[in-house]
């Protein structure tokens, strides 16, 4: 069997209740019930996981290098856009 | 004796005259359980850069050292319970006993096949597993039935892993069909083996301290028969002759080499640590 004979998908952990899911890696797998259990396999060995999401990296629209200029630059000046002139109450831990 | 017809009644309740004793007994019933778990561990461990994909050595692997756990708290208490002098730790039955001195089944030492082969007796053996567990969570023995808690867990995963996969292969292409159920045909003979009864657990099972095999057959059975429905696999007939032996230590060409891979650094190089 060719390495490259079983789809890629990508693999989303949520480490604990209450945050989100974060990318995790990637991994290849026959369909997506399979990429859950390799999922589950590498990447949740150690206990970092309470749930698992995994989408076929081909479903995933993403945003091209050659875009980054017009994308994320013009926002650089706009420091109104950030909540800077609010007091954060020390014990609100995930802000 | 003076009194013949007392001699008997002296014994009521024992078993058949020339069995062991209680503790031989019960370490044997747990060495059957360990050794089980270790020598289909060595197995797994061989498909590490095997498997179809980094993915699946890496899948594999974590089922092996499931089981490699499962046998070290096993041979653990069965050293305790075997109090000999000195005491024998996981390590000593693990390393340092002989093949005739191994209780488990032939189905965990065979040598390893394709990947169907080894989906197919994967799914033999994490259905007996489970079905195990299940019965050994409510053992006499406290530390048998805490490693069943545990285990519980970790078959129902191995069994799951198989179960998709013998789906998979089943009901894929007619390579993958034909390969998996040939696997099924090559695993059969060894099947039986796991279901049937042996002094030790006939004694376990009187106790409360364990199940007798022949216990379990008909669920394992069950859920097998049904997976197998379910990816268009046909049961394999009642093969002509089975395995059988391997509780009494008797095993095939394929456990010394296993074991010698197993041991061999173990023996070499006595407490050797890193």
């Amino acid at each position: 069997m060719s390495e490259t004979s079983w789809p890629l998908f990508e693999v989303f952990v949520r480490p604990k209740r209450g945050l989100s899911h974060v990318h995790a890696g990637s991994l290849h797998a026959p369909d997506a019930q399979m990429a859950l259990r390799n999922g589950r396999d590498l990447y949740t060995r150690r206990q970092e996981g309470v749930s698992i999401w995994v989408v076929a990296s081909e479903d995933i629209t993403a945003s091209s290098p050659d875009e980054r200029d017009s994308f994320f630059d013009p926002a650089a000046d706009k420091v109104y856009r950030h909540p800077t002139f609010y007091e954060v109450p020390e014990d609100v831990e995930y802000l | 004796m003076s009194a013949p017809d007392a001699a008997p009644a002296a014994v009521a309740g024992a078993r058949k005259p020339g069995l062991p004793d209680a503790r031989t007994l019960h370490t044997r019933y747990l060495l059957s359980l360990g050794d089980d778990a270790l020598i289909y561990a060595q197995r797994l461990g061989e498909w590490l850069t095997h498997a179809p994909q980094i993915e699946e050595d890496m899948a594999l692997g974590n089922v092996g050292l499931d089981l490699l756990g499962q046998a070290r708290s096993l041979l653990t208490r069965a050293g305790e319970v075997e109090d000999a002098h000195p005491r024998r730790d996981e390590d000593a039955l693990a390393m340092l006993r002989d093949e005739r001195e191994f209780r488990n089944v032939h189905l965990v030492e065979r040598p390893r096949g394709d990947f169907g082969q080894e989906m197919a007796r994967m799914l033999w053996f994490a259905s007996y597993q489970y079905e195990l567990y299940t019965a050994l969570l409510g053992s006499a023995d406290a530390t048998l039935a805490g490693v069943a808690q545990k285990a519980v867990k970790e078959v129902a995963y191995h069994r799951d892993h198989a179960t998709q996969w013998v789906l998979r292969l089943g009901d894929g292409t007619p390579e993958s069909h034909a390969r998996v159920q040939a696997g099924l045909e090559a695993v059969h003979p060894y099947v039986q083996e796991l279901g049937e009864d042996f002094d030790a657990a006939r004694w376990a099972s009187e106790q409360g301290v364990g199940v007798l095999p022949s216990s379990l057959a008909a669920s394992v059975n069950a859920y097998v028969g049904e997976v197998l429905e379910g990816a268009t696999l046909v049961m394999p007939d009642e093969p002509r002759w089975h395995a059988r032996g391997g509780r009494e230590g008797v095993h095939s060409g394929a456990m010394g080499l296993l074991l010698a891979e197993l041991q061999h650094i173990a023996r070499s190089h006595p407490g050797a640590t890193w």
